[in-house]
């Protein structure tokens, strides 16, 4: 029934908590997501840039 | 001569049409508007963000017509119709995550140097806009969930004054801020927004030296218009 509910949207979500601070599963995943990108942004070598003005 | 210089000197502008070329021509010439080539700084990841927020709004806008040309019945109960709804739902997720890592850099870049406010704020309005464009898709899912949203939000809204006319319990009203106002809204300020950082050109590095041989022509410090002369 929980995984239904999951699928079809309708759930509350999966909540994690320390202390006072709560966040949804989901909201993490993507803020993770974006500060792992923004890292690799910077230090990743771009492709292509060697030798032109 | 300069362009500008040929601009100025253009015989027999007397029609507002005519002033409207020499201004536009003179504030985006068309080697501005479609570069072939960006300063050496530019190869950087970090940059690829702003073209990713743009990938993902198009695919949004796509999957958004096919859905409103076929309908809830037919999104809400095909196999089709459930992906493309879900592709719609995961570009606007895409779009967000792109435009935040955008915002973050151009944050810590302090890309709103040398006259470039308004890009600042035409960004601050696209986030804007676009928040708003979700919200209202979030309204329309006909579920629980839309439900929760629409009547924790309208207290909110109640509480601010608008609530009353723009009325979040009103499924049909919402529908048409989602599908009419709210796309042509952030399609028009993104476009603004990509035609001001034409304009200006990309931002220097902070720690740009003046004398670099990519910045000749421009002001002793980056704090400058890029393109004071044309300014
Ligand atoms: C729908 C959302 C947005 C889209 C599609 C978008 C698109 C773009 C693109 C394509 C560029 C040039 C390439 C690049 O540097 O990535 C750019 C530059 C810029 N963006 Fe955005 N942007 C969005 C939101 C924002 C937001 C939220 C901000 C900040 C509040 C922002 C601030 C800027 C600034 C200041 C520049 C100029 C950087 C420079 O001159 O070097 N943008 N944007």
């Amino acid at each position: 029934m929980n995984t239904l509910l999951l699928a079809m949207g309708d759930s509350p979500g999966i909540y994690l908590g320390w202390g006072v601070f709560t966040i949804q599963l989901g909201n993490l995943i993507i803020i993770l997501t974006m500060l792992a990108l923004f890292g690799l942004a910077l230090v990743l070598p771009f492709p292509g840039s060697g030798g032109r003005k | 001569m300069t362009q500008d210089e040929r601009l100025d000197r253009e015989p027999d502008v007397h029609t507002w049409t005519g002033r409207a070329r020499v201004w536009m021509l003179k504030k985006l010439p068309p080697d501005k508007l479609l570069p072939e080539d960006q300063p050496s700084y530019v190869a950087s990841w970090i940059y690829v963000f702003g073209m990713g927020a743009i990938g993902s709004l198009l695919i949004v806008i796509a999957s958004g017509v096919i859905l409103s040309l076929n309908g809830p019945n037919w999104y809400h109960i095909s196999a089709l119709g459930h992906f493309v709804n879900s592709l719609h739902l995961w570009s606007v997720e895409l779009m967000f995550l792109t435009m935040v890592v955008h915002l973050w850099g151009k944050f810590w870049m302090a890309s709103w140097r040398g006259g470039r406010a308004l890009t600042w704020i035409t960004g601050v309005g696209s986030f804007a806009v676009s928040i708003v464009a979700a919200f209202t898709g979030y309204l329309l899912q006909t579920n629980f969930d839309s439900q929760w949203i629409a009547f924790e939000g309208k207290d909110a809204l109640n509480a601010s004054g608008i609530g009353a006319w723009f009325n979040v319990s009103n499924l049909g009203q919402m529908f048409m801020w989602h599908v009419t106002l709210l796309p042509l809204a952030v399609g028009a300020i993104v476009v603004l927004h990509v035609v001001l950082v034409r304009m200006r050109g990309v931002v220097p590095p902070i720690d740009a030296a003046a004398t670099d041989s990519q910045l000749t022509g421009v002001p002793a410090t980056a704090t400058e218009p890029t393109e004071a002369k044309v300014n």
